[in-house]
């Protein structure tokens, strides 16, 4: 227990002392509400769809935790090598109870990125229908940024050095984002593209906070929390066994 | 080589190894080498570059399983029961090993907990060592504002937070100016008299293995060539300081040692902003 939350510590600490990180990640997302929800919102309201402001909220929400998130997984590699990853791969602690610390540690930190944005949204026109439904979004942004970090620890403890960065956020989590419904309603779309979002695990985070947010769903808000609270649970054991297989 | 056949069973010893191998695909990094260390000396492992030193320590350590043979460590058997021997040793490793984000007093209350000494015993121990290694007026500084000496003293400290029955020192004062490193030693010689601790080092320091260490065991392409008091191995090939018994035993050519891909990383770790 003392593990998990010294580990958890650790992240945060790290979080919050990188102040250029945390103002560098919400650049994002900012400029995603202005260029896509100023700039989409009339035509999306031509279109007889309300609100694209509305729409886009959840999608950015979850956009910024998911890239804080996965961030904070890969940052495994770095911890590896500089040499910090020794330190605590030789203590005498379950390497699980490492893992998980981690990815709690991370996780959280992809939360307040996640509730920063929310906040931010409400400054861009973005309305929180039912104030009753926030807790619910509150678990969903956890799902969303515990799966992300245990993604990113996972492939983490795999690779030796940075080099695959730029490919998994280009082959991975761009394309994960832009097929998740965050950006676009999945009703209508050509099949082989709706297909590809339903098996993106990513659509049910993006839909489930949706649903919590603004009461719009695509799936259905106990879909989403089941099919979420599965992968991220399963994720977690995948990234606790790859990272109880690393060695230095 | 007659060493091998020497009997490996010391009941008293705290570190055996017997017919210790790894191989890394074709690659044997490590050749059947057998030593042990009984309790309370101070065993150096030499050996030019890509011999094997950090392999074997890896393997002792619980960081590496090894292809074949045994080892001992503390009565348990590091790839199998880990947690056992974690416990029993500390460890300073031959690249830098703290977060550079956190401040000296944080590394060292991290390695506490990790190793769940309680906290009352835990701030005990932190202020004591790092008055030992004189780094107590600085302990809210962020690691990353350390010098490299400041940065292996307090790698030294945090080492003996658990105070751990043997402890690996992997080249630990390379990069050291000659101040630093002397006290480092004496330091170091300071502990395995008043606590007794066993420990195990590697260093390209010659002159420095002959002034500490009881047993110098020296290494090259993987084998042990070599097991003796440094006075033993002077006579044994006949020369008058360690350093000309090490390249009489291990030859004068260079070694080739594969680069890490640090540099590498410091580039990207730039470019990505952190």
């Amino acid at each position: 227990m003392n593990t998990i939350y010294i580990l958890w510590l650790r992240q945060l600490k790290k979080y919050l002392r990188s102040k250029p990180r945390i103002i560098g990640s919400l650049g994002q997302p900012v400029l995603f509400m202005v260029a896509l929800g100023l700039g989409f919102g009339p035509i999306y309201a031509q279109a007889g769809r309300g609100s694209y402001m509305e729409f886009l909220g959840p999608g950015v929400i979850a956009m910024g935790i998911v890239f804080t998130a996965m961030f904070s997984g890969i940052e495994l590699i770095w911890d590896r090598q500089f040499g910090f990853l020794k330190e605590t791969l030789v203590a005498p602690v379950s390497r699980f109870s490492i893992m998980l610390g981690r990815t709690l540690g991370g996780a959280t930190t992809g939360l307040f990125q996640g509730v920063v944005v929310c906040v931010l949204a409400l400054f861009f026109g973005f309305k929180i229908m039912h104030l009753a439904y926030l807790p619910l979004a509150f678990f969903f942004m956890i799902l969303i940024a515990v799966f992300f970090t245990a993604l990113g620890t996972a492939i983490a403890s795999r690779l030796q050095d940075m080099q695959a960065f730029p490919l998994i956020m280009n082959f991975l989590v761009m394309p994960m984002f832009f097929l998740s419904g965050a950006l676009f309603p999945l009703q209508g779309l050509p099949r082989p593209i709706y297909l590809v979002t339903r098996f993106n695990p990513l659509s049910y985070g993006v839909d489930g906070l949706r649903a919590a947010l603004t009461g719009q769903s695509s799936f259905g808000l106990s879909t989403d929390l089941f099919i979420l609270t599965a992968l991220t649970l399963l994720l977690i054991f995948i990234g606790g066994y790859l990272f109880s297989k690393i060695e230095v | 080589m007659w060493f091998n056949d020497e009997p490996m069973e010391s009941p008293n010893a705290i570190i055996e190894v017997k017919n210790l191998t790894k191989k890394f695909g074709e690659f044997v990094a490590v050749d059947h080498i057998n030593f042990s260390v009984p309790p309370g000396e101070i065993f150096a492992l030499l050996g030019p570059n890509g011999a094997g030193k950090t392999t074997t320590i890896k393997m002792l350590t619980t960081l590496l399983q090894p292809t074949s043979g045994e080892m001992r460590v503390h009565g348990s058997d590091p790839a199998t029961q880990q947690d056992a021997v974690r416990h029993a040793f500390g460890i300073v490793f031959q690249d830098p090993s703290l977060d550079d984000d956190l401040t000296a007093y944080e590394n060292l209350e991290f390695h506490g907990v990790l190793y769940g000494v309680a906290s009352d015993i835990r701030r005990e121990r932190i202020k004591m060592v790092l008055e030992l290694v004189e780094l107590w007026d600085r302990r809210q500084d962020l690691v990353k504002k350390f010098s490299g000496g400041m940065k292996r003293r307090l790698e030294i400290a945090r080492s003996l937070i658990h105070h751990p029955k043997i402890l690996f020192l992997d080249e630990p004062t390379l990069g050291l100016d000659p101040q630093t490193r002397n006290h480092l030693w004496s330091y170091i010689h300071d502990l395995n008299k008043k606590e007794g601790m066993t420990i195990l080092l590697t260093t390209h320091y010659m002159e420095e293995a002959e002034k500490v260490a009881n047993t110098v065991a020296i290494i090259d392409h993987g084998k042990l060539v070599a097991k003796d008091s440094p006075e033993g191995l002077k006579k044994q090939t006949n020369t008058t300081s360690l350093e000309e018994a090490f390249l009489a035993l291990t030859g004068s050519s260079i070694r080739s040692e594969e680069a890490g891909g640090l540099d590498q990383m410091r580039l990207h770790r730039r470019m990505w902003g952190k």
